[in-house]
């Protein structure tokens, strides 16, 4: 067994399972996108990272693919790993607004603003349809093309597949475009209908001071939102 | 053997060759042998010399005369004075910027005066393609004495002395990862050689690569030793081609010499090597992004923890290390670790090769050591800027790096000072800028680079760069907006913060050091709506100056576009609704009567 600290409290691991894997076991809540249990660890979306380290020398990790390590010290939620996770879903929604799982986040976290230009793309490229796909359909009909912006998702060479069997697994496990947003119909890409308080904490402390190291969810020290 | 009085040294490094060096060679060989000299004169290509700038370069060997920027036609004449008269040719000779005596020799010019050459030892010295050259010059001595004489802990405790630092940019102990590979148990382990050079105007690898092949191959046979490999593999982008060739034939020739395979040198130890081509990705030279193009999946990075020195290629414990970090190899084992000490900084030791690119007289690559100063650097190898204008910035480091002003140009270059400025050691790109560079353009440029090159794994580097791009693009039209900068910045830092690996990490570097330093060229693109380099299209236009023009209508011929109006004798006018700003018309002025307004606030339209 491997014992580190995490948000403070003394917390034991198997060897070779993560930090997210970790986290989930004590209750400590930590958001996903791109990840699945089912699925091997992706690393993509950049949701679940975590501050580890401790002084001056701290990173931030993505928990999904970072291995436990003896003595560590991790933070689920301090004020660097906000604004990182604020900015992906600002980046995200602009990919993808339609999607009510990208919504609902932003409410959570308080992302009441996206200022980029909305390119609906309806997809994030969190990979989650091409391993769904390769590693429990055993089929590889889509996987990702091209790199950088160029980047999709596709059949090889664009043509209809010969192995695919529209089982409808991408369909089934995808973020972005199947569950839409039904909420008010904003001009904006932003529906942020959830969104009804978040924790003052971050304001005044580097981590938040939840009750019971549960994140957000205690509601003691959550204020309205300032608009 | 056969004795010679003279050798030619023509230089067939891929810069060189572009010029035509090997139609020199043949020339040369041509006129040699017309009037029977063969037998006293040998003509050999060798790596590349460095000094880019001036080739197609001939040395001539044992005077250590140095002849640049040669044409087929004057072949004749520098065979007929210096060879067989014995004069050289003063013409043919280099002639330092506002100096009018040229220098005969080698060793005297700036350029190579203040170099100090390990890894590039043989560099325009050897016939790359000849074994036999390698080893006249104490090539494989290394390899015979970690082999025979010393232990696989002795060789890595000897690497962890030296100090020697990753030369591929991060800068990470040599030993060190050596020694945690070492201790693994798991067999097979293997080594690679990180051959995917991919910054815009760096070459050091390639050179190493095409004027010393053995070197690295020695460096690779020792490392496998010390860790207990058995099998290696060179990466290299087939973008190289002379350099795949030259490392091709490097390891036949080893091969047939019993310096690699089974039982190399007699001592029983095995160990082989094999290439392997890259397509061509820039993110493929991270070090678990280039293990999986090895082993044929995309190049995309991973996380690290476990590092490849546990688990590596096809899960194996393996070593990855740079072109340059294996030719130094060598050389420490030869020389010992108290000489490589002696050499560098306290926490950055030996030398490390720098492509000097840009506005610079002398480009070319250098070999200083570490902790020279970049003023050292850019003025006294580089010999300054040409043409008479202003130093404005320095990128080091690749796309990745930073720009560093001139008030810095008295840092010295070590891996702690280059990052603590903003800017990284990279593999070794130096670009020099003038002031008519627009910073704000040249961060744009290289987060064109980025968001192309980007695997497009991480949100935070494929959207990152993508939106970074977006909103300095819009900077450099006029149409950014103050808050621009403040999203910028956040944008970066996250970048920074939040992506997987070394690319995402460090490409928010371009826009954090324009901003930090020329921040207020920023400001002038916003507020003022003006470019102050007059470099970004949409902030200038072209005008001419009615005072210097003559009349002499090469700007309207030049003109794509048909929009200079004006008769023979009299002021040209551009008309403004119809001009592309292509700058055509400035080039073909004789004049300087065209000029880039820029001074007033340029309605965007």
């Amino acid at each position: 067994m491997i014992t580190f600290r995490m948000n403070g409290l003394e917390v034991q691991a198997e060897e070779g399972s993560t930090l997210l894997e970790t986290a989930k076991f004590y209750g400590l809540e930590i958001p996903t996108l791109c990840h699945n249990d089912g699925l091997t660890p992706f690393g993509g979306c950049r949701l679940c990272v975590v501050e580890i380290g401790e002084g001056l020398r701290t990173k931030l990790v993505s928990s999904c693919t970072y291995p436990v390590e003896e003595g560590l010290v991790v933070r689920t939620d301090s004020a660097r790993v906000w604004k990182s996770r604020r900015m992906m879903i600002e980046l995200m929604l602009a990919m993808a607004p339609g999607s009510k799982i990208l919504q609902d986040m932003a409410s959570q976290f308080g992302v009441t603003q996206v200022r980029f230009k909305v390119r609906d793309t309806e997809c994030v490229m969190c990979g989650l349809c091409t391993r769904i796909c390769a590693e429990q359909m055993d089929a590889e009909a889509i996987g990702f093309q091209n790199r950088g912006h160029k980047r999709k998702i596709s059949t090889p060479f664009d043509m209809r597949s010969d192995v695919c069997r529209l089982c409808g697994a991408c369909m089934y496990i995808c973020p972005a475009c199947q569950l839409r947003c039904q909420g008010p119909q904003a001009d904006t890409a932003l529906c942020n209908g959830c969104l009804t308080m978040e924790p003052s904490c971050l304001d005044h402390y580097d981590d938040l001071q939840c009750w019971m190291y549960d994140a957000g969810r205690c509601g003691t020290c959550v204020q309205e939102k300032k608009s | 053997m056969k004795q010679y009085r003279s050798h030619l040294l023509v230089c067939a490094g891929t810069g060189c060759v572009s010029c035509g060096s090997f139609k020199i060679k043949e020339a040369l060989e041509k006129e040699i042998k017309k009037r029977n000299l063969q037998d006293e004169i040998q003509v050999v290509a060798t790596g590349c010399n460095g000094f880019c700038e001036r080739g197609p370069i001939v040395l001539v060997q044992p005077d250590g005369i140095f002849y640049q920027l040669l044409k087929v036609e004057d072949v004749p004449h520098l065979v007929e004075e210096h060879l067989v008269k014995g004069r050289p040719v003063k013409s043919l000779m280099y002639v330092p910027p506002a100096e009018k005596e040229p220098v005969p020799k080698m060793k005297d010019i700036e350029f190579f005066k203040h170099q100090r050459l390990i890894v590039l030892r043989n560099r325009g010295r050897i016939d790359p393609e000849k074994i036999e050259e390698y080893i006249a010059f104490d090539g494989y001595e290394a390899m015979g004495k970690a082999l025979s004489e010393m232990t696989p802990a002795a060789i890595v405790d000897e690497i962890l002395f030296s100090g020697l630092r990753g030369r591929g940019g991060a800068g990470f102990p040599t030993g060190k990862k050596w020694a945690a590979c070492a201790k693994e148990k798991a067999t097979p382990k293997y080594l690679i050689c990180n051959g995917d050079e991919g910054d815009p105007g760096a070459f050091m690898d390639r050179s190493v690569l095409e004027a010393d092949p053995h070197a690295v191959l020695e460096g690779m046979v020792i490392g496998a030793k010390a860790i207990g490999a058995s099998k290696g593999f060179i990466y290299i982008r087939h973008e190289y081609p002379l350099a795949l060739k030259r490392m091709a034939i490097a390891i036949d020739q080893a091969r047939e010499n019993g310096l690699l395979g089974q039982d190399i040198l007699g001592t029983g130890f095995a160990f082989d090597l094999e290439i392997v081509q890259g397509a061509g990705a820039f993110v493929s030279g991270e070090e678990t992004a280039l293990l999986a193009s090895v082993e044929g999946q995309i190049a995309m990075p991973r996380q690290r923890p476990p590092y490849p020195a546990r688990k590596g290629l096809w899960g194996q414990p393996t070593v990855i290390n740079n072109v340059e970090t294996w030719a130094t190899v060598p050389n420490i084992i030869r020389r010992g670790a108290d000489w490589f000490q002696g050499l560098g900084t306290e926490t950055s030791k030996g030398t490390k090769i720098f492509a000097l690119v840009g506005k610079i007289a002398n480009t070319g690559l250098v070999e200083v050591p570490m902790g020279i100063k970049l003023r050292d650097i850019v003025y006294g190898i580089g010999g300054g800027i040409p043409d008479k204008r202003d130093f404005k910035a320095i990128q080091i480091g690749g796309p990745s790096g930073g720009c560093l002003p001139a008030k810095l140009l008295d840092l010295p270059v070590d891996y702690e000072s280059l990052t603590a400025a903003g800017a990284m050691m990279g593999s070794g790109g130096m670009i020099v800028m003038d002031d008519k560079t627009c910073m704000v353009d040249v961060a744009k440029y290289f987060l064109n680079f980025l968001q192309d090159e980007s695997c497009g794994k991480c949100v935070s580097c494929r959207e990152g760069t993508q939106r970074m791009y977006e909103i300095v693009k819009g900077i450099t039209e006029g149409v950014g907006q103050e808050s621009d900068l403040d999203l910028l910045e956040e944008l970066a830092t996250v970048c920074k913060d939040a992506s997987m690996c070394g690319l995402g990490q460090t490409a928010g570097n371009p826009v954090l050091t324009t901003l930090r330093y020329f921040r207020h060229e920023y400001d002038a693109h916003i507020l003022d709506k003006r470019c102050p380099a007059g470099v970004c299209k949409k902030l200038i236009r072209y005008v001419v100056l009615a005072e210097k023009c003559t009349g002499c209508q090469s700007c309207k011929k030049a003109c794509p576009k048909d929009c200079i109006k004006g008769t023979l004798k009299d002021v040209h006018l551009i008309d403004q609704s119809n001009c592309i700003k292509c700058g055509a018309c400035k080039e073909a002025c004789r004049f300087e009567a065209i000029e880039e307004q820029r001074d007033e606030a340029i309605q965007v339209i």
